[in-house]
């Protein structure tokens, strides 16, 4: 018995010492700028001088600056477009591609190659597919006769262009997470179904899309995260612009804090994206109805 | 007879239909990509050109010596390079150790530790960015930093910056820790009987057999860190130590109408990542489908 325990011990010791640096990293890197971002939010930090706890002004001073509702209105606008697209065109790619005929592979791969490219890139390769009289987009639309816009300079479009971007760059991967769910759909439902009379509707409605619940949900979860921390895109092919009809509040936290130095004002901001966050995750919980638990 | 032959008809029909769909949907989505390579390659005039010049009337290599001349991006490569990999190196090696220990490991704060890892997952990366900037600065000993953490810059504009806070993601042990739990425990027993020490056990008997998992690891951590463009943007000022991402935002930003160039420089940012892909394509699928799956 005693020997035993010593060795349960000395396992244990053995555990401890192999999660140290992870946990010593957890700890340094998230714990502790958790703990201090809701601090900070409380604070005048700029880096140089000032560090001093001024209560609620910071919260006081967001209600009243409408280019942060502006930014918020943004990445909304963004997300109900871009979320119900993503998912709706990332199903249908995988529904679509999940046959085993000739040539599926070459095609899924076709689909997965856009989101291997970083940000910074595609959105480069996008601000030349989008200009406005040599692009690719307005060129392709003038065979059939249509005067493109200028995508990226037009208050209409400029959103308009991140969402293709991001589209573009981010179903491949959803498609293969779809494609992952769909092999779980076990056969003999559809065929249980097929006796029934069920036709092709029927089988997608009832037994394709209630299957995929838990899968739906993953997908819809991350991409309300991503959509409403979009930076990268929108600071590289539209720089906010115009007239800030695409700034999103991370761009201006990162503005506000890394430009202006206001890192306590930003740390506010960065809180109420957060909670932002929270609550359309769980609104998103609420529709997606994910009865099972995430881990 | 007559019903036979317009069935076989209708399939087959349907069937071109299929794979009109997909090619014109993989056409859509491989445009952008064509489109670049053609103007990276194309000579100046008949970049500006319109109707679109699909076939160049000869190739040239003249925007990407123009892009590696006036903007170093052989360093920013090499940067980025030695980020990523660094990035790689240690999430396998952390991953793993605390993975197995999570998974293999008897210990009491087991499963609690876990979870609180895994919850954090949930908090968005934006809430701890300026106040993980503020525990950098202030990390004793470390830029010039003293015992309290001041005087210096702190892991500021440091490569270290970037390296040690993504060094253990949670991703990683999430992932092994899960490829740890489907290896029979029996080989442990057996190691201990022979007298094998604990860290041997891990080193020499598990780890070899994870393998498959090390591989599909080491691509996510690799697109992660070569993709990345936020955090390499606030953390390193010094333009030597710029990432490829950062440099080619600002020469898309410098040189706003040579979009040769520009088209070269996004070329080169993503084609490490697209080398790789083609070079070990299943382990990249693998990755996706896990985390859709375990979703």
């Amino acid at each position: 018995m005693a020997s035993i325990r010593k060795l349960e011990k000395h396992q244990a010791r053995t555990a401890y010492l192999f999660i140290t640096p992870t946990v010593l990293l957890f700890t340094v890197f998230t714990v502790i700028p958790v703990v201090m971002a809701l601090y900070l939010s409380f604070t005048n930090y700029d880096v140089l001088s000032r560090n001093d706890w001024i209560g609620f002004d910071n919260y006081r001073r967001l209600i009243e600056d409408s280019l942060l509702w502006k930014t918020f209105r943004n990445v909304f606008l963004y997300s109900i477009i871009f979320v119900p697209l993503n998912i709706l065109i990332s199903l249908l790619l995988g529904i679509l591609l999940s046959r085993s005929w000739r040539g599926v592979k070459l095609f899924r791969t076709l689909n997965y190659l856009p989101t291997l490219t970083s940000a910074v890139a595609a959105a480069t390769v996008w601000i030349w597919l989008l200009h406005p009289e040599f692009g690719l987009v307005n060129g392709l639309l003038s065979y059939v006769g249509i005067t493109g816009p200028a995508w990226l300079s037009e208050t209409r479009t400029a959103m308009l262009s991140i969402i293709m971007l991001t589209l573009w760059q981010s179903v491949g991967s959803n498609m293969i997470i779809y494609l992952a769910g769909l092999q779980g759909v076990p056969d003999y439902l559809y065929e249980s179904a097929r006796l029934d009379g069920a036709n092709k509707l029927d089988c997608f409605r009832y037994i394709t899309w209630p299957q995929l619940r838990p899968t739906t949900f993953l997908v819809s979860t991350m991409a309300i995260i991503g959509a409403l921390q979009l930076f990268d895109q929108a600071f590289v092919l539209t720089q906010g612009g115009p007239a800030n009809m695409t700034k999103t509040p991370v761009y201006l936290i990162y503005q506000q804090g890394f430009n202006q130095l206001q890192m306590g004002y930003a740390s506010a901001q960065a809180f109420v994206l957060a909670v932002a966050i929270l609550i359309f995750s769980l609104i998103n919980m609420r529709i997606t109805k994910a009865e099972e638990s995430i881990v | 007879m007559d019903t036979s032959g317009s069935s076989l008809f209708k399939r087959s029909l349907s069937k071109s239909i299929y794979y009109i769909v997909c090619i014109v949907i993989a056409i859509v989505m491989f445009l952008p990509f064509y489109w670049s390579v053609l103007t990276s390659l194309k000579p100046d005039e008949e970049i500006f050109a319109m109707p679109i010049r699909w076939f160049p009337s000869h190739l040239t290599l003249e925007h990407y010596r123009k892009a590696f001349t006036t903007a170093p991006f052989a360093l920013f490569f090499w940067n980025s390079l030695v980020l990523a990999v660094a990035g790689v190196l240690a999430n396998l090696f952390f991953g793993s150790i605390s993975g197995y220990a999570f998974a293999k490991l008897n210990f009491k704060l087991n499963k609690p530790i876990f979870r609180v890892l895994l919850a954090a997952m949930m908090i968005p990366g934006i809430v701890t960015m300026i106040p993980t900037v503020y525990v950098m600065r202030h990390i004793p000993f470390f830029g010039g930093n003293d015992i309290f953490g001041s005087g210096g810059n702190g892991l500021m504009n440091s490569f270290w910056g970037i390296i040690l806070p993504g060094a253990s993601g949670t991703f990683a042990v999430f992932f092994m820790r899960q490829f740890f739990l489907t290896l029979p425990s029996d080989m442990m027993e057996m190691a201990r009987i022979e007298g094998c020490g604990e860290f041997k056990i891990f080193w020499r008997i598990y780890l070899p057999l994870t393998k498959p998992a090390l591989a599909t690891l080491s691509i996510f951590t690799f697109q992660a860190g070569w993709n990345s463009f936020l955090w390499p943007m606030i953390v390193l000022n010094d333009p030597d130590k710029a990432t490829i991402q950062m440099g080619l935002q600002a020469f898309s930003y410098n040189f706003q109408t040579d979009y040769g160039p520009m088209m070269a420089g996004a070329l080169v940012a993503i084609l490490p990542i697209l080398v790789l892909f083609l070079a070990l394509q299943r382990y990249f699928v693998q990755g996706i489908a896990f985390s859709g799956i375990k979703g």
